[in-house]
């Protein structure tokens, strides 16, 4: 086995890098992979509570880069799925105590028992982000249809493409199709062409991500729901498998054409 | 379809679209550092230098930032005014 290292980064916070990471790892999981995932946040750690694994930290992964515990005792198990673990960042110290070295040295060790190392960035272009793509193999950027995310995205294309991690796959989150059918929001293809990378998962906006995430059950778990769904698509493309890009028009069946045909100027 | 029909209907302008205007500019001043204003500094000594070799029409010179994929280029596009135009 070797894994393979992702890293999900954004440039700007509050896109759903900490979501998506939390989805993939538990999407992965449930396809039978051996996934870790790394909280590359440190001083605002979050991926523990987005996986409700927040109650089980003992060492943290600067306990592991300053020798403080072995790889294995900071690795928390997920009780729901025995393939997933977790490494939580320190949330007393700050991102200067890893480096990319670090990172790089934590990921080799980890790579021979498993599947899948998905690393968490954080928000901007500091020292965390690059601890976070240091040891990447992958790199997925997550934007949403906004033009400050946008913008942030294409900057942190351009510097992925500078550490010579590219090219970036893109992850489209919190896309809403009412919007995008009104005219109001920046649709897929708009943002494709504006950014010009690989498409890898479009993520509708779904008020049940809020809901899982307060439970501490990521989104991904449940069965049914779009967003859930759209997630473990993204897992199946990042396996390789050919997975079609869901269909997002919601209700834009023969009536809703046909009242717009009718009414072209209305709404 | 609707967006299809309201533009071919004319209907003005939505936000989305406002939106990706603006990033097309945002993102070639980002990717090339190059705001409007040096831009146009840029287009005036380039048809200073020009002219001190040949005719061109400077009222008709179009520069501008071509996008493929992620790559930029800059298209110069400078009419030259043919022996006939000149007096």
């Amino acid at each position: 086995m070797t894994a393979k290292v992702v890293t999900v980064t954004s440039g700007k916070g509050g896109v759903g890098k900490t979501t998506t990471t939390a989805n993939l790892a538990v999407a992965l999981a449930l396809e039978g992979e051996k996934v870790v995932c790394i909280d590359g946040d440190i001083g605002l750690r979050n991926l523990d509570v987005v996986l409700g694994l927040e109650n089980r930290i003992v060492y943290d992964i600067v306990d592991v880069v300053e020798g403080r515990c072995r790889i294995r005792q900071a690795m928390i198990r997920d009780k729901r799925l025995p393939e997933l673990h977790l490494i939580p960042a320190a949330q007393t110290r700050d991102k200067n105590a890893v480096s990319p070295s670090d990172m790089v040295r934590v990921c080799d060790e980890l790579r021979s028992d498993h599947d899948w190392i998905l690393i968490d960035s954080p928000a901007g272009i500091e020292r965390g982000f690059r601890n976070s793509i240091a040891p990447a193999d992958i790199v997925l950027v997550v934007t949403n249809p906004e033009v400050s995310a946008v913008r942030d995205a294409d900057r942190i294309i351009g510097l992925v493409e500078a550490e010579e991690k590219g090219p970036a796959r893109l992850i489209i989150n919190r896309l809403n199709p009412s919007m995008v059918k009104r005219g109001d929001m920046l649709n897929a293809d708009d943002v494709l062409e504006l950014l010009a990378i690989e498409l890898i998962g479009i993520v509708p906006e779904d008020e049940n991500v809020i809901i899982s995430t307060n439970r501490g059950q990521p989104i991904a778990l449940d069965g049914k729901g779009r967003a859930g769904q759209a997630f473990r698509n993204i897992a199946r493309r990042l396996k390789g498998e050919q997975v079609p890009f869901m269909n997002l028009e919601e209700n834009a069946g023969f009536f809703g054409r046909l009242t717009r045909l009718i009414r072209p100027g209305g709404d | 379809m609707a967006t299809f029909f309201e533009r071919l209907l004319g209907r003005k302008e939505t936000s989305a679209d406002h939106a990706k205007d603006r990033l097309k500019l945002v993102l070639i001043n980002d990717r090339t550092d190059l705001t409007a204003d040096s831009m146009n500094r840029l287009k005036d000594e380039l048809i200073q230098v020009i002219s001190r070799y040949i005719e061109i029409d400077s009222s008709a010179v179009n520069i501008s930032v071509a996008q493929e994929g992620r790559e930029q280029r800059l298209v110069a596009d400078i009419p030259l005014k043919t022996a006939r135009h000149r007096r």
